[in-house]
């Protein structure tokens, strides 16, 4: 293939409407940044502030990869426009380590094999954190109800369950 | 998804000025459906006005011993509230039942009602769709309609009202209060959704420039005998095929009152007052059951891949009335159906 | 060759396992560089036709949008559809993209959008207006039967045995002949990370690609070829994988179009496609078969008769073994399988997870079911009188083969002799209950690949393939043969794969990369022994001198002698005074002969209990035991989760996955996570694995057979039948959903619906 393509004359430009300047804490840091308001706090996570711990697997809120911890509450950053969290302290999977410490459901997730290909794993992970703050999901099913949310297609969800369930008991492995 | 305009309201009244100055300016507070709407190039509004710094995140306790919720009570905060589990547990059951948990911690109580009513056909630009481009035809209709309504559909539209929260609040009879320029209303749960008719392009009687503001419960809870059966086609994350909310209240084993409404099966939740009515002074039973299943039903009409949920919609009537008679309501989280 | 603590049969965890729970891994999206821009595919809204015309100028009057590609104003490209072709391409004429304005499928990628910004380059895409002279698609297998063909060119002549004896006239003959008719749907891979390209363009004029691809060398040869680049100027990089399942086997067109507009525009581009747009690429095909059993009244086989009919698309003649299985498995002298295609206006169908085997086995094990029902012998029973330990195909020899210890321990875990054999039998509450089980095989392969191990002066040992992990554990299982071999401890092994400048690997798929890239790894860590052996054996007094290589014993960081071990040295002695890094690079084959005279396989057992309310249809799988025959189990740990991960994949295949096709637009409709239903935590509840001891002893020298995808293949049978067992009622048409169970019951009461 040789040289750029036929050269393409650009009509005259409409405009985009302008950028906001943001600000949230992200992971304990204060973050600024401006954006435009159809920037997703995912795409903004991934885009922007280069934290791609974070993942996009359907960007419709059918799948839970993206899933991120705001004021502590597990949510869907996907359907989370930026600008929405002007303010907000967010939790992102790069954020759990505590000092070079995994968190114990990092730790879990590897001693239990919680994952394969690893991509749903920081969903999973952040959703399981939710999960355990909430307090509410005691037994096996309803843990396994309350992490339907996030699909593995892999198919770990034994092993995922199986470390929820050793850091609830207070054993990480 | 188009480039749009961001603003914040900071009251009822900033909104409402604010939606009233831009006629493709929609309100935004949890987004689940309209940011997702937004992406598939469904929805296409030009500004966003920021609602969720409005003062409506209160349930508070009415004069005549029911609860009223501020719209934007988080669907996991309402689900979970003390007051509604002990009062309305239908209602949590049934908000339990729908989305995922991250979905129901960003959901707003007003948002879920404002849900765009849900098909193959209204998702994809690339086919027609008289909801998404009113007189481009029916993609459904003749096509992939498993999901579609059985009640209530029109020529022109047979998609489905997905919420399952708007079940448990259209058995519960709630009020729905909103504010508006020439001031505030409340619409009946059983009147704010619409049947698709002519016009399927418009979801709700609530008009473009109001908002709501509250939903009511009112005092009569069936805290005793209900519960939320939702049948789908995996064990959770999962639209309904059909739904069911079952309500009753029972003296010596007579049935004093009853309340019905039926999720996945036509453009809004549907409620059956002849059903109800006929099961007032019946034993609760089986028989009596089957009859109101068949009072409700009796209009149905399925297409192509959606037939079996007429039969399926009996069955699971049939079902919730006797769970709820047995005050043994349905577990969203054990898979056993009781 | 002895066991080193986190050497070969080790459950050690997951060695890219912290990478992966704190979000350091990268994939292919998650790479970067200074002048990044987006593109964002157009994807065709009709299925068969061409593009009149292309007006893209509201696009182009989007701020930031640099240019938009389309057939019309791409830059020159090989017209030959050979250059487009790849290692694992089916025969036919693999598809061009942009390259003229011809509509193969729904969903084509019919321009791509570059821009400054992500968003704005999905908000111009959805400005650009095409123009499309439709014409009308046929996407219903069932209209085509009449026109279903065998392939004239073969993607693999094995695939297709020749029949023996004569199973017509032997059916004819048969006391019992069961003869069935078996449906499976389109499915669609749906690995959770989208298809992703990140093509950087480097300031030299290289192209560095970070792709999401199972084969990164396949991936570099493709955009060689298309592109006309030197071998050395580009380079493909998959690092971590978000799944594939056989997605990812061929080049998909996110890579053409990233390479393409970097190329084109001289700047780095990022095409990531949406989940929609994943509907766009490979699927499992649709299939229809008919399987026809002839037995004697005691169960055993007399004959197989197995016709496949499966989709492909007008371009290209996809085929997968999906017919071989019957004609393989059981002992019968009469057998006649045959696979055949039709198209449709639909992309290409692609490997997915034991392509051929997944849908193939489910019917012939629905019908064995039937089978053992129709002549009133245990479902079990039944396989443990048709067990042959030669291929019945070829009449070879099995090169080994553990699965009647599959039945026997399956049976026992799972309790099968509590099964009463009646259908509708077995009940709890208000729940009926099913027992279910069928036989699972899938071929082991190894296949030529190459590595390289390099040991460092410190000890530390680095390993270099180019297969690719996605997800499945390579970068574990190389790191522990490399310990084991060197003696060890696996922190000192550091691996290196998913790269085209790595020694070369075919696409990681078929369940052979442990088999093929494992030897490889291993023969290459030979080679390093010799030299330390050499080494050691120079140093001065040195205890190790003269000993043979066979005599040697690699654990615990040192070199000893098997039969003295007071004659060690610590491999650290035998690296002093190294200054330069040893290398051993290793192109490793198998052995013609053994492939020629032996087959080898894989089995496994699956043992699923159902539980159905029968009244609403609702159906969940309580629990399900696979037993699985495949070798040594390098890491029992990451094995069990593969196998747990298929048995998975095979509820979605019993009971969710279908796409499905409006045929008026020839479209895939529910394109989706949300309707295209794959289970969740809650659809899944207790998997148990077993692992029986089987020793391969020809096949390589690991003696592995491979995991990825042997726990499938049965498993849709196993739940069916299953379901059989509980209701009395047989679905031949997966996925078993709802409705199907429903229409099998009369209604609650007397107003039928």
């Amino acid at each position: 293939m040789q040289g750029r393509p036929q050269a393409t004359s650009h009509p005259p430009e409409r405009s985009l409407l302008p950028k906001l300047e943001i600000a949230f804490r992200v992971n304990g840091v204060e973050r600024r940044v401006a954006l435009r308001p159809w920037t997703t706090l995912l795409d903004a996570l991934r885009e922007h502030l280069d934290l791609t711990g974070t993942k996009k697997g359907c960007d419709h809120g059918q799948c839970g990869a993206c899933t991120v911890l705001i004021n502590g509450r597990r949510v869907l950053s996907c359907l989370t426009l930026a600008v929405m969290k002007d303010g907000a302290e967010i939790t992102t999977i790069e954020g759990l380590a505590q000092n070079g410490e995994l968190h114990p459901l990092q730790t879990a997730f590897i001693a239990h094999d919680g994952f394969q290909c690893g991509y749903c794993t920081p969903g999973q992970i952040c959703s399981a954190v939710g999960l355990i703050a909430e307090g509410r999901a005691k037994t096996s099913d309803e843990i396994r109800e309350s992490m339907s949310g996030n699909i593995c297609r892999c198919g770990c969800y034994p092993n995922i369950l199986a470390a929820i369930e050793a850091v609830m008991q207070g054993s990480e492995t | 998804m188009i480039d749009f305009d961001y603003v914040r309201a900071s009251d009822v009244g900033d909104a409402l000025s604010q939606i009233t100055k831009h006629q493709a300016a929609k309100f935004i507070a949890g987004g689940t459906n309209l940011i997702d709407l937004m992406k598939e190039n469904v929805e296409q509004p030009t500004r966003l006005i920021d609602i969720t710094g409005l003062p409506l995140n209160e349930i508070q306790e009415t004069q005549t011993g029911g609860l009223k919720i501020g719209a934007l009570v988080p669907n996991s905060d309402l689900a979970y509230d003390q007051r509604i589990t002990r009062r309305y547990p239908l209602l949590a059951s049934a908000i339990l039942a729908g989305a995922s948990p991250q979905l129901r911690n960003m959901a707003s109580t007003g948002g879920n009602l404002l849900q765009r009513t849900r098909c193959l056909y209204f998702y994809d630009t690339a086919t027609p769709c008289n909801k998404r481009r009113p007189g481009s035809g029916c993609g459904a209709a003749e096509g992939f309609n498993r999901m579609n309504a059985i009640l209530g559909w029109s020529e022109s539209c047979i998609a489905v009202h997905p919420s399952d929260m708007c079940v448990a609040l259209s058995a519960l009879e709630a009020v729905v209060h909103v504010a508006g320029p020439k001031g505030e209303r409340a619409i009946k749960s059983a009147d704010f959704h619409r049947l698709p008719g002519d016009t399927p392009e418009i979801d709700t009687n609530l008009a473009r420039d109001e908002i709501i503001t509250a939903i009511e419960l009112p005092s009569e809870d069936f805290s005793r005998n209900y519960s939320y059966l939702k049948i789908r086609d995996r064990l959770s994350y999962a639209f309904a095929l059909v739904s069911v909310a079952a309500a009753l209240k029972i003296e010596a084993g007579a049935i004093k009152s009853a309340r019905l409404a039926l999720g996945g099966v036509a453009h809004k939740p549907w409620r059956a007052p002849d059903a109800e009515q006929g099961l007032v002074g019946e034993q609760a039973g089986r028989k009596a059951f089957c009859e109101a299943a068949d009072i409700i039903l009796q209009g149905a009409v399925g297409f192509a891949h959606n037939r079996f949920k007429i039969e399926l919609a009996r069955r699971a009537i049939v079902r919730a009335l006797e769970q709820a008679a047995a005050g043994t309501p349905q577990s969203q989280s054990v898979k056993v159906i009781v | 060759m002895s066991v080193g603590t986190n050497g070969i049969g080790k459950p050690v965890s997951r060695i890219d396992g912290p990478a992966k729970v704190t979000g350091r891994a990268k994939y292919a999206a998650e790479f970067s560089a200074p002048d990044l821009a987006y593109g964002f595919v157009v994807s065709s809204a009709v299925a068969k036709g061409r593009i009149k015309s292309i007006d893209r100028s509201a696009a182009l009057a989007v701020p930031g949008v640099i240019e938009v590609f389309a057939h019309d104003n791409r830059p020159s490209l090989p017209s030959s559809h050979e250059k487009y072709t790849d290692q694992v391409a089916a025969p036919g004429s693999p598809f061009r993209p942009l390259y003229d304005g011809e509509i193969l499928f729904s969903g084509q990628p019919v321009a791509l959008v570059v821009a400054e910004e992500l968003e704005a380059a999905r908000f111009a895409a959805s400005l650009i207006d095409i123009n499309y002279e439709t014409q009308e698609a046929v996407t219903d297998l069932d209209t085509q039967i009449d026109k279903a063909f065998e392939p004239p060119e073969k993607r693999a002549p094995e695939w297709n045995p020749s029949p023996r004896g004569d199973v017509d006239s032997a059916l004819s003959r048969g006391p019992n002949l069961i003869r069935k008719e078996y449906r499976t749907p389109v499915e669609h891979h749906n690995p959770m990370e989208t298809f992703a390209s990140t093509a950087v363009w480097e300031n030299d004029g290289r192209l560095t690609v970070y792709d999401k691809t199972q084969g990164a060398p396949n991936c570099h040869e493709y955009l060689c070829n298309v592109f006309g680049l030197a071998k050395e100027k580009v380079r493909v990089l998959s690092p971590y994988v978000g799944g594939a399942f056989g997605a990812g086997l061929r080049p998909n067109y996110q890579l053409f179009m990233a390479a393409l507009a970097a190329i084109g525009l001289k700047r780095s581009v990022r095409v990531t496609l949406t989940r929609q747009q994943m509907f766009t690429l490979g699927y499992r095909p649709q299939t229809l078969q008919t399987l026809t059993l002839g037995a004697e009244n005691d169960g055993r086989l007399v004959a197989v008769k197995h016709d496949a009919i499966a989709n492909t698309s007008r371009f290209e003649d996809y085929q997968e073994p999906t017919v071989v299985w019957s004609g393989a498995l059981y002992p019968c002298d009469h057998s006649t399988v045959t696979s055949r295609l039709a198209r449709l206006d639909l992309f290409t169908p692609c490997d997915m997870r034991a392509p051929g085997g997944a849908v193939g086995m489910y019917a012939l094990e629905s019908a064995m079911d039937e089978l053992s029902y129709a002549v009133g012998v245990d479902p079990l029973e039944l396989r443990l009188k048709n067990y042959s330990e030669t291929d019945q195909n070829y009449g070879k020899p099995i090169s080994s083969k553990a699965l009647r210890d599959c039945y026997l321990q399956g049976a026992e875990r799972f309790g099968w002799s509590k099964r009463r054999p009646e259908p509708r039998s077995m009940r709890e509450a208000r729940e009926l209950i099913g027992y279910g089980m069928a036989t699972g095989i899938w071929e082991a392969f190894r296949v030529p690949t190459s590595a390289r191990a390099i040991l460092a002066p410190d000890g530390t040992l680095e390993i270099a393939c180019a297969t690719a992990d996605i997800g499945t554990g390579t970068y574990t299982i190389l790191a522990q043969i490399g310990a084991e071999m060197l003696g060890l401890p696996l922190d000192k092994v550091i691996v290196k794969i998913g790269d085209s400048d790595l020694p070369s690997a075919p696409v990681e798929g078929g369940s052979w990369t442990a088999a093929s890239a494992g030897s490889a790894v291993m023969e290459a860590c030979d080679g390093l022994r010799k030299e330390l052996l050499k080494r050691a054996g120079a140093v001065s007094n040195a205890p190790l001198r003269g000993v043979d290589l066979a005599d040697l014993t690699w654990v615990d960081g040192e070199i000893r002698m098997t039969s003295d071990p007071s004659r060690a040295m610590p491999l650290s002695e035998a690296l002093l005074g190294l200054n330069e890094p040893i290398t051993s690079e290793v192109s490793s084959t198998p052995d013609e002969r053994v492939l020629q005279d032996y087959s080898h396989y894989a089995h496994s057992a699956v043992f699923a209990e159902v539980r159905l309310d029968e009244e609403l249809g609702m159906l969940r799988v309580a629990r399900v035991v696979s037993a699985v025959a495949a070798g040594r189990i390098l890491n029992p740990k990451t094995a069990r989760s593969q196998i747990l991960g298929a048995v998975v994949g095979g509820i979605g295949m019993a009971l969710h996955e279908e796409t499905v096709i409006d045929h008026r637009y020839g479209r895939f409709m529910n394109h989706n996570l949300a309707e295209y239903h794959v289970p969740v935590h809650a659809d899944v509840h207790a998997i148990d694995v077993i692992f029986v001891d089987e020793q391969e002893p020809r096949l390589n020298p690991l003696g592995v057979k491979g995991v990825g995808e042997i726990g499938i293949v049965g498993t849709a049978a196993a739940i069916a039948n299953a379901v059989f067992h509980a209701t009395g009622v047989r679905v031949r048409d997966l996925p078993i959903t709802i409705d199907k169970l429903l229409a099998l019951r009369q209604p609650t009461n007397n107003h039928a619906a």
